[in-house]
This record gives structure tokens, sequence and C-alpha cells, in this order.
């Protein structure tokens, strides 16, 4: 008797189950499939049946499975119980209906609440978005979704990185794909040692810091010899990155040394002809970096479109204009001061306040927008290590100078006249060559080259009236110590620098780096007072 | 035999000078205490503080003249030196602030116990004794001035090289003073004083006092260093600024001589320092940038190199300008105004404005000497009085 009741009872809820089935198909027109039925649970209101719903909605793959899912990690899935319908909140009164993923039609059912979720629920919503997100159709959403389970190590992944593996065809998801299994597996306790071990071989493959972490992070309970082949992978990376840490360190220094040669090699130039110091030749960068602005303002407001050849107008400009300005500081003033270096030094430092006073009345004291051409923005991966194109191009630039002026100073006549003033100034005197005219035109060279540097600096630092001031004593450190008045000299110290600087800030950091460097030049100076590649004979006292 | 050496080093002008000094010493406290407010010779706080730090500078631009005006030596880095003196009595008045601080921690600074200090670090030892912060006042700039001038001039680092390392070592302090683990308050440096030898800073008996113990230290600087460059050592100097090589075959310990001077205006850089910051109230590492001590270079330039009235009188003027024009309408035209002294100085009065009278009363003289026709009137002018080129 009882049991023909549950029966009973048994056969009335299934036939209410079929008429409410073909009642939905009537209603919304959709095919009532497995996602359906998963999102049906989730009107349920008990934890069990989420996690069924979540991962019967995950298996189903409908494309509305992601949005359905964040919503639920979000809160902002409802249910209805009475109409056991599920909707998901986009605006705060724009419900949609999971289901169709329209517009849900008509008034929104009264009881609407929230799935409600615990902590052991919200792990596996978020496993469940990682294996949703590595099917996604955006490649670069897949590569990500594979480096957050590589960095979550979570077991519930596997399934859905093994079908996203079998799926993959992008050649650059697909080994990140590989390693995020590898990951998982090498965590997972019940996993067999050998699978551990090609897992292990796999993250070596990586070699970067991440790949130590996840095998140093290995369980204790690991057996051994999956434990031993961990440490020798270990191992291996850590002398390969400290191998790239080197070359990554001398790509800096290469770096940050071709922005020492740019703003020192046109005071190289000046203190050795002239044995002028010119404490103005920062303000000669300035004043180039400001050209830059000024040419993209132009290039901006008439003709867009020739942006990305905005440098090929400013470096010309940026060289006649500072050029100008040197000739006319050596014509008004140091002309007026030779023999006399230190006062020399102190006239050209008062031109250099006014200089920069100047550019502060006139362009304001704030930092000015200089962007970079797009060939000059972007970056490619050489192994372990990034490099900018713009840092690429600036090496590029200081080398081309380097040999232009090397090539002006050897093979023209100019050259040949300014290298005579500078071994003996009487001599060439006497032997016809106007001095005078030389060092106007030799100031303004070395002017004009800082002002080619101001358009490379303009590139990768803020552009405002203090630009120069931050060079200034770097250049005449590399000066002091590359020696004067030859420009192989300039070139060593500058990449000396460099380099030495950038190896030294990850021990101490930036600043300390700095110091020691200043103390080591000090130092240095001791034992060669006139720098690496001197001037020998008479020349050096005259 | 002391009072005779400072007796004949003092030429009229001197004694001139060192009146005016002690008198500018007495009557400005002096107008400034005793006066009643309402009377037009009373003299403002605000006025004594200013010209209080006139002397400090004075006694900075003294310590330049020295080295520069007569060994030839043009430090840039002067400034640091006036810094670390300035550091070391500053360390000595945050001790006192004692448990006042907001910390109220009886033996470390507030700026230490913000940072989590455990403990005060050893070099902070024995700055609450007025006397160990006021010897290492000396000391410090002395020692780094030593151990760097011996470095520098036994390797006959001359001429603009020195100007650029000395610029280059204020730089790297800079650059340290600035970093918190240095520990000496990174940016904010050391401020919010509150007692120097038991007196408040603040009150207007102590300043006057710190304004009477400024004018007495320029007086000792100034008879220290007419001592020096009227005596036989003097002479060896100048013949070093004009001319190094050949003093070298001479004989002369070259080397020797520039380190002693140097080391010496180091110590005078920071006394001048040390009484600065009482008068300010803050020591911070911006004291320390190399634009300051090129400044300070300057005022001796303006006031007249090698002759050591015109660089205090250049150093008063200078600032009182700098004060006069930043502080109104003119502001941003200070720098012009600045950079264009640095060039017309240099251009079109190289001797400076004392140098320049100096220059024109010895051809006055000279003038009226050939005048009277004596057969060897020609005198040459007191080498101390004239210039370098």
């Amino acid at each position: 008797m009882l049991a023909f009741g549950d029966r009973f009872i048994a056969l009335v809820f299934a036939i209410g189950v079929l008429v409410s089935g073909v009642l939905a198909v009537l209603t919304t027109g959709a095919q009532a499939g497995p996602y359906e039925d998963a999102l049906s649970r989730f009107s349920a209101d008990s934890f069990d049946q989420t996690i069924e719903g979540i991962n019967e909605v995950v298996a189903s793959g409908n494309a509305f499975a992601a949005p359905v899912i964040t919503a639920l990690q979000e809160g902002r899935l409802l249910f209805s119980a009475e109409s056991k319908r599920v909707f998901i909140r986009e605006q705060p009164d724009r419900l949609i209906d999971a289901a169709t993923g329209q517009p849900a039609a008509g008034a929104a059912p009264a009881d609407l609440a929230p799935v409600r979720l615990n902590n052991r629920l919200r792990r596996i919503v978020e496993a469940a978005l990682g294996g949703l997100t590595l099917m996604a159709p955006d490649p670069g959403k897949r590569l990500e979704a594979a480096q957050a389970v590589l960095r979550s190590k979570d077991a519930n992944a596997l399934p859905a990185l093994d079908q996203a593996i079998a799926k993959e065809t992008d050649a650059r998801v697909k080994p990140a794909l590989i390693e995020a299994r590898a990951a998982v597996v090498l965590y997972i306790d019940s996993a067999s040692d050998a699978d551990k071990i090609n897992a292990i071989d796999l993250i070596r493959e990586r070699g970067d810091q991440e790949a130590l972490s996840l095998l140093g992070g290995l369980p204790a309970n690991a057996s051994a010899p999956v434990k031993k082949a961990a440490a020798d992978a270990i191992a291996s990376i850590q002398s390969s990155l400290a191998i790239w840490t080197a070359v990554q360190n001398t790509w800096y220094g290469l770096s940050l040394g071709s922005v020492l040669l740019l703003a020192a090699i046109g005071l190289a130039i000046t203190f050795g002809v002239m044995g002028v110091i010119n404490m103005a030749h920062g303000e000669m960068v300035m004043l180039g970096a400001y050209t830059t602005y000024v040419v993209q303002e132009v290039i901006r407001a008439h003709n867009p479109a020739l942006f990305d050849y905005s440098l090929a107008f400013a470096i010309p400009l940026a060289f006649l204009f500072a050029g100008f300005v040197g000739i006319l500081i050596e014509r008004g003033v140091i002309r007026f001061l030779y023999g006399r270096p230190l006062e020399t030094l102190l006239a050209t430092w008062g031109l250099s306040l006014i200089i920069q006073q100047a550019v502060r009345t006139a362009f304001g004291p704030t930092n000015k927008d200089v962007g970079n051409p797009s060939w000059m923005s972007g970056s490619f991966d050489l192994g372990h290590i990034t490099i900018t194109y713009n840092r690429l191009w600036i090496i590029v630039f200081t080398l081309l100078i380097f040999v232009g002026l090397l090539a002006l100073l050897r093979y023209t006549r100019f050259g040949l006249e300014m290298r005579a003033v500078t071994q003996n100034r009487a001599m060439a005197a006497s032997m016809g060559i106007k001095t005078s005219r030389i060092d106007a035109l030799t100031f303004g060279l070395g002017s004009g080259i800082a002002g080619l540097a101001g358009v490379a600096l303009s590139q990768i630092d803020n552009v405002s009236p203090n630009l120069g001031q931050g060079y200034i004593i770097d250049s005449f450190m590399v000066v002091v110590f590359g020696g004067v008045g030859n420009l192989w000299g300039t070139l060593v110290g500058a990449f000396t620098l460099g380099i030495a600087n950038k190896f030294l800030e990850p021990y101490a950091g930036a600043v300390l780096a700095k110091i020691a460097i200043l103390v080591l030049i000090i130092l240095f100076i001791q034992k060669r007072p006139r720098g690496l590649f001197a001037l020998k004979g008479r020349a050096v006292e005259a | 035999m002391i009072t005779g050496l400072v007796a004949r080093s003092l030429d009229r002008g001197a004694i001139v000078f060192l009146v005016i000094l002690a008198a500018i010493g007495i009557l400005v406290p002096v107008l400034n205490l005793m006066m009643p407010v309402t009377s037009p010779f009373h003299l403002s706080s605000y006025f004594v503080a200013l010209f209080g730090k006139y002397l400090c500078f004075a006694l900075l631009a003294l310590s330049i003249d020295l080295i520069w005006g007569y060994a030839g030596i043009l430090s840039l880095g002067q400034g640091a030196f006036f810094a670390l003196g300035g550091y070391a009595m500053g360390m000595y008045l945050m001790r006192q602030i004692g448990t006042r601080g907001v910390y109220a921690n009886p033996v470390l600074p507030d700026f230490m116990v913000f940072l989590n200090w455990p403990e005060l670090p050893i070099y902070w030892y024995g700055f609450q004794h007025f006397a160990y912060a006021a010897f290492m006042v000396l000391f410090v700039p002395g020692l780094l001035a030593f151990v760097f001038g011996w470095f520098a001039f036994r390797s006959r680092v001359t001429g603009v090289y020195l100007s650029i390392i000395t610029q280059a070592l204020t730089f790297a302090l800079m650059l340290g003073f600035f970093r918190n683990n240095f520990g000496f308050g990174g940016n904010n440096g050391l401020t919010d004083f509150k007692d120097i030898l038991g007196f408040n800073v603040q009150a207007p008996w102590t300043r006057a006092a710190l304004f009477m113990a400024s004018a007495f230290a320029l007086i000792v600087g100034f008879v220290i260093c007419r001592v020096i460059v009227s005596s036989k050592f003097g002479k060896v100097l100048v013949a070093i600024r004009d001319a190094e090589a050949r003093t070298r075959f001479l004989g002369y310990r070259v080397e020797a001589y520039k380190l002693f001077v140097f080391t010496l205006s180091a110590c005078m850089a920071g006394v001048a320092g040390a009484l600065y910051v009482p008068q300010v109230g803050i020591i911070n590492p911006s004291e320390f940038s190399p634009g300051n001590s090129i400044e300070a270079v300057i005022w001796v330039a303006v006031g007249g190199r090698g002759t050591l009235t015109g660089a205090v009188l250049g150093a008063v003027l200078v600032n009182y300008g700098k004060t006069y024009f930043t502080s109104g309408f003119l502001a941003p035209y200070w720098l012009f105004l600045l950079g264009g002294l640095f060039v017309a100085v240099t251009l079109l009065l190289p001797r400076g404005i004392v140098g320049t009278i100096y220059h024109w009363s010895a051809q006055w003289r000279e003038r009226r000497a050939a005048a009277d026709a004596a057969p060897e009137a020609v005198r040459a002018p007191d080498a101390a009085a004239r210039p370098a080129e």
C-alpha cells in the first residue's frame, strides 16, 4: 500500500516535471538540454545542488556558461524558487534570462534571491572559471588563464586543462597550457613519480622565477627521486637565470651608458678643445628635448598623419637650435674668458640658470608630454629579457652619432683643424688656422650634439626645465673618467659607468649604487688624474 | 707672540672692518632687545634671524675665499662641509628635544621612532653633550676635507677637475642624506628643535645670543684668514695659486700647503653651518645640493675674490638681494638676476666690488707717486689686495 503510494507520487511528480519541461520549451522556445537542466539546479538553494549545477554548466559547453559562472562569483546570479528560473543581473534594474541570454521578459518574479556561496563553493567557482577561460575564443584570454592555473596549481583544473590542450592550436598558448598541466600534476599527491618527473622536466624548460618557485615549493612528502629531479632542475634553472640576469644587467647598462654617452659626448668635445667646462651643457640637452616637444605640437596641430616622422624633423631642428644657442654663448660670453676655466665654469652656470628659468617662464614648470612614434613604442622578448624599442633605438642613435663624429674629426677639414687646436693652440694659430672660428664652431657642434641627446632623452625621460640638471653631474663624471680629448675615452667611460651602475644596483639599490660610482671615480682620479685616455705630452699642461 | 702676529696682520682696512663687524654684533641685538617696539630704532626679531643667517653665509664665503682667492682651489662642494657642520649641530639639538617630541621617546628622535628604529645608531652617541657636538662640528668636515684633499692634492688633481669632483662629492652626500636608512632624518632632515644649552631656541634672548655668536665666529674667522694670508705661509699660497708647478720646483710641498688650508676652510664652513642651523631651525639634505655651493662661490666673486672683506660683503649683498627679490612680485625673475650676476661679474667685474676698489686706489696711489717724481716711488701694490687673473 505504502509502496504503491510512493510510486504514485513519483509518477505524478514525473508527469509534473515532464509537463513543466514541455511548458518551458513552449514558453522560451529553446531546446531543453543539459545546460538548462543544470541551470535549474541553482534554483534549489542548496550548496550541493549548486556544485552539481556549476559542474554541469561548465560541462555543457554552452556559450553562456562563462557569464553565468562569473555572475555567480560576483553574486549577480539570481534565482526564483517558484518559477525555477535563473537570471543574471546586469545593471541594478536589468535582468537577463540565464537560459536564453535575452533580457528577461515581463516583470521580474517577486521572490528573486541571489544564489548563495560558501568558501568551498568559491574555490570551485574559481577553478570552473579558470577551466572555462582556458577554452575562451580569445588566445590572449587563454594564455592568461593558463598562467593563472600555473600559479594556483589547482587540481580541479586538470580535466579542463586536458580538454583545452587537446583542442589548442595556438603555438603560444599550447606550451603555456602544457606547463600549467605540469604544475598541476606536480602538486597532485596521487600522481605517479614518473609523471611528476616528466612535469619537472617541462617546468625546467620554462626556466624562470616562476618555475623556481614551483619547484622550490614542492610538498615535503614527495618521493626521493622526485625531490632529486626537482633539486637538479632548480640548480640548472638558477645557473641559467644567473646568466640571464647578467645579460639583462648588461643590456640595462648599455642603455644607461648610451644615454650617458649622448649627454657627455658634446661636453667632451668642448672640454677637450677649449678646456672649457660648460655647465650649461645640460640646458642644451633640455633645449633639444623642448624642440622635440614643439615639433610634435606643431605636427599634432597641423598634420597628425606625420606624427611618426616627428623625430625626423626634430633631429635636425634640435641640432641647429641648440648649436645656434651654443655659438651665441661662445661668442657672447665664453670668448672673453679663455684661459680662465674657473670663471668660465661660473659664467656658464649662470647661463644655465637663465636658460632654465626662461624655459620655465615660456613653457611652465610642469612636465611636457612628448610621445613615442609608433615604431619606437613596444618591446620584444629575447630569451628571458624584454627589450623595449625606444631603448634599442637610442643605442643605435648614439652609436650613429659617435661614428659620425669620429668621421667628422678624421676626414673633414674642420675636424683636422679642431684636432690641431686641441693639440697645440699656439702652433695651430701660427699655421693659419682661425682658432676663434674653430672655437665657436666647436662649441656649436658640442651644443648641437647635446640638442640631439635631448631629442633622444625626450623619448625616455620627463621633459621639464630640470631635465638637463639630472644629467650634468653624470656626464662630468663620464668626461673625467674617460679622459679629455679622446672620443674613445668618452665611449668607454660612458659604457663602463652605465654597466657598473646597473650591476651594482641589485646589491646596493639605485641611490647607493650611484654614490658608490661617485666614490669609485673620486678614487680612480687618484690613480689617473686625467682619466682613462689622457692626452700625453705638452698638451697636458697647456 | 700671537697678539703680535695678529697685530701685524691687520692693516687699517681690516681693523675698520672688524670694528664695523663688532659694532653690528653688539648693536643689532641691543636694538632688538632694548628698544621698545614702537621706537624707530627697534629691529624686529625677523631681521635678527635674517641677518644672523647672512653672517653664517659670510663665514662660509670667507672659507671659500681663503682657498679660492688665495690658493686657487675652486671647491664646488664647500656647501657639503657647511651642511655637515649643520647636521652635527642638528643632531645635538635633536637629542635636546628628549621627551618633548611627538612620540615622547627620551632617547630616540621622532623620525627614528617613526621608522621603527630599535635603538640609537652608534654615530648618534654622545651628541647629547654640547662639547662633543661642537667638537664634531669641526672634526667631521675637517676629517672629510683632510681625507678628500689628501687623495686629491697628492695626485695633483687641480683646476676644473677638482671643481667637478668636489661637486660630485657634495652630490653623493646629498643622495646619501636623502635616504632614510642613513639615520639623519631622510628627506625631512632634522627640525622641530626646542633647546640649545638649556635655552629655548625661539626666545629673543637666545636669538640675540646666536647672532652675537655668529658675529664673533665671523670675526675670529676673519682674523685667522687675515693672519694666514699676510704671513709667509700666505705668500706661498698665492704663489701656488699663480704658478703651482713653479712653486713646486722651488721646493715647496704644494700639496701640504693646500691640504692644510683646505681642511681649515672646511672647519670654518662647518662652524658656519652649525651656527646657521639653530637660527633657521632646520637642516635637510637640500643644503648639500651642488647649486648651493656654486651660489656661495658667486658671493665671493661678487665681493671680490682674494679680498677677505669682499667675501663677507658679497655674501651679505647677494643674500640681501635674494631675500628682497624672492619675497616680492619679482620672485620669478630672481633666477634671471642670479644667472645674470654670474655672467656679469665674471665678464665685467672680474675683481669683484672690493677688488675693484682696491685696484682703483692702488692705481691712484701709483699715479700720485709717479707725479711726485720720486725715483723709486712705483711700489708694487699689496699682493693680497690684488686678485688673480
